[in-house]
């Protein structure tokens, strides 16, 4: 009997929820939708980066009394759906959320493969879409067809190249010799930034002495790092996922892969990562980085911790959460739920946001870190675009025994 | 040498992986789709102790193992008991024991979710280099592999030489015969249900040492202990031991020799070669 009553009160719950509230509040509230994963192999990913900075967003606009517009101050009502990390269901989702949901603004995607999943139907409804989680050599093509897409992460060309930079620097400083290990995830992702990097490495005089793939989900990484190991390198590169970037660093240090150089990709700029190894982290570098010394994003790191309960990471999370900014100035703005006149400003105005000024150059923001290193309790940026306060490469000590 | 060792301890990995769906769909007869998400509840309960209250994850097994019985125990009473019961032959229960498993998976996915979040989670836990024949492996490697060993040695002795082992066996050959010589079929379809849930939690407590797991990833995980099961041959565990070892060998060999991309298509065409020549698995019998 009990179970019975707590069932149907959380029916009658859900049903007032969905039905008797949204008449009320529809004329003082905007509906914003989010699409995301919540499961499946991204979800780890969204849950770092994505889904907090929504939550901190949404917190922050709504205890400043809501977003202004010309007809008075409307809150943000949120509605958000998983998108179980399957690209179809990212596209019902979206469709669903302007269609049914009708909400009057849709937040972008996350990861590559489903920003371009849904950019044809964000496009066919309407909605700007400023993507941040999305890093392709597609860009200009994508931008040319959808007028209404943006990104702000940069494309593999550049966040390979800038790898091999900082390499090249490192051999040409007398950091390291010119002998590199490169393995990556057999993935879309890993495949297309290993076979980007494969030319620029030899162009600037690298040899890449072991260049292996490894199946997504792998259990074991240990034969790649050994093998990586026997191969003797100077510097390792791993165009890796969360999990196996994880796996990567915990198996090279049990095999005392000592080289000046250690790169993973993806989630070497979380705050697990850190948690996880502590010390060891040191001189490891990753993808992103940012400056996080600045006071606009100290106060952002705080935050983020106070409202979320998490610490954001060390890359697209105050990416992610500038684009809100973007997205909420732009809305003010004009003043209008008119999402065609958003979309316009978007493209035309330099915006203030916690990353920095942000400017859209054909709808392709070009000022983004692209290298980043631990050094000490923070992932500092090393390598970027137009943002200022790279800090210098430290070599990476050995592991600590 | 290093091969061997490495494949070994990845077979240790898998076997820990398996041997519970071997007892809850040789014996108790359900093909269980939830069995990852089973494990990954064990490895969500082991790091929660571990940071929490700083309890080793091998001796959270103490806690981690009776519970994960005790509510095995709970969802095959009350939920695949009622399937066992209507289903008229085996193929009706496997239909219906696959659907509602994975119903069961979605569950545990879901509150999984709600209580630790959507993040990745790990911790480190005697990550350090441990010599064997002067090559480094991992000690929590090791320890988890010494754990698939007691575990599997347990349970083939349990199941061969005692009484109640032999139960479970005549349950797993004819449950109608078995009935038939007063063995209560249900009871002993819900113990071994129970004990592979047990063994599957224990083994997420274990292997939650040296992976990166979130709430969602616990399919991967039913996707090799499926595969490992039928290679095995589905009536006996020790099949399922001796593959999990000749798919731990044959990936480590493949990803050392040849290329680490081929490990994933070196086990399906050990499964496709397994289904082609022997379908009854390695150790299975020939069903007439």
């Amino acid at each position: 009997m009990f179970r019975r009553t707590i069932l149907s009160t959380a029916a009658a719950g859900l049903v007032a929820g969905a039905l008797a509230f949204q008449p009320v509040q529809a004329a003082d509230t905007i509906k914003i939708g989010a699409s995301a994963p919540k499961t499946g192999p991204l979800a780890g990913g969204a849950a770092t980066t994505q889904w907090p900075n929504i939550k901190l967003w949404v917190h922050d606009v709504n205890s400043r009394g809501g977003l202004k517009l010309k007809d008075g101050q409307k809150k943000i009502e949120l509605i958000e759906y998983d998108d179980r990390t399957t690209p179809g269901e990212a596209i019902k989702n979206i469709q669903r959320l302007a269609t049914q949901d009708k909400v009057d603004f849709i937040l972008a995607p996350f990861g590559t493969g489903f920003t371009i999943a849904t950019a044809p139907i964000f496009n066919k409804l309407g909605y700007p879409q400023l993507a941040v989680s999305a890093i392709t050599d597609k860009i200009p093509a994508l931008t040319k067809r959808y007028d209404n897409i943006f990104f702000m992460l940069g494309s593999t060309t550049t966040f390979t190249n800038s790898v091999v930079d900082i390499l090249k620097k490192m051999k040409d400083d007398g950091k390291i010799g010119k002998r590199v290990a490169m393995v990556n995830v057999a993935d879309a992702f890993g495949i297309e930034l290993a076979n980007a990097a494969r030319p620029v490495f030899k162009k600037a005089g690298f040899e890449i002495v072991y260049d292996k793939s490894y199946p997504l989900g792998s259990q074991d990484l240990s034969p790649v790092i050994k093998g990586a190991k026997a191969s003797n390198p100077d510097a390792f590169v791993a165009w890796s996922y969360p999990p196996d970037t994880f796996a990567l660093t915990a198996q090279a240090k049990i095999n005392d892969l000592n080289v000046k150089a250690f790169y993973t990709a993806v989630a070497t700029a979380y705050p697990a990562f850190k948690g996880k190894f502590k010390a060891d982290a040191e001189g490891i570098l990753g993808a992103g980085g940012i400056d996080p010394d600045t006071p606009a994003l100290k106060e952002y790191f705080k935050r983020h911790k106070e409202v979320t309960g998490k610490d954001a990471d060390y890359w697209a999370s105050a990416v992610t959460y500038a684009s809100f900014q973007i997205l909420e100035q732009a809305i003010e703005a004009v003043g209008t739920l008119d999402r065609k006149a958003v979309t316009e400003y978007i493209k035309k105005n330099e915006f203030k946001t916690v990353i920095g000024p942000v400017k859209y150059d054909n709808q392709n923001s070009a000022r983004y870190w692209t290298v980043g290193q631990w050094q000490g309790n923070k992932f500092y940026g090393v390598s970027s675009r137009g943002r200022p306060g790279a800090k210098a490469i430290i070599e990476k000590p050995a592991w600590n025994k | 040498m290093e091969i061997i060792i490495g494949g070994i301890l990845l077979g240790g990995t898998y076997a820990l992986i398996a041997m519970g769906l071997q007892l809850q769909y040789g014996v108790a007869r359900i093909m269980n789709l939830a069995n990852g998400e089973i494990l990954v509840a064990g490895s969500f309960a082991a790091l929660w102790l571990f940071t929490g209250a700083h309890l080793s994850p091998v001796l959270s097994l103490v806690i981690v193992a009776p519970i994960a019985f005790v509510g095995n125990w709970l969802i095959y009473q009350y939920f695949l008991l009622p399937l066992v019961k209507r289903s008229k032959n085996q193929g009706q229960l496997e239909v219906d024991s696959i659907l509602s498993t994975f119903g069961i998976s979605f569950i545990f996915v879901g509150v999984m979710h709600a209580i630790f979040g959507g993040e990745y989670f790990n911790y480190e836990y005697l990550e350090i280099p441990f010599q064997v024949f002067e090559e480094p492996f991992a000690l929590n490697r090791i320890i988890a592999f010494a754990g698939a060993a007691i575990a599997g040695a347990c349970l083939y002795f349990w199941l061969n030489q005692t009484r109640s082992g032999l139960k479970l066996r005549a349950v797993s050959v004819s449950p109608d015969a078995a009935n038939l010589v007063a063995i209560n079929v249900n009871r002993a379809s819900a113990m071994a249900f129970a004990l592979g849930g047990a063994v599957t939690a224990g083994g997420g407590a274990l292997i939650s040492m040296f992976v990166t797991f979130d709430a969602s990833i616990g399919v991967l995980f039913t996707m090799k202990a499926l595969i490992i099961v039928i290679l095995g041959g589905v009536k006996e565990i020790r099949g399922s031991i001796v593959a999990a070892f000749i798919l731990g060998l044959a990936e480590t060999a493949v990803a050392s020799l040849i290329d680490p991309g081929l490990t994933l298509a070196s086990a399906f065409l050990l499964f496709i070669l397994i289904l082609l020549f022997r379908p009854q698995g390695l150790f299975g019998r020939q069903t007439s």
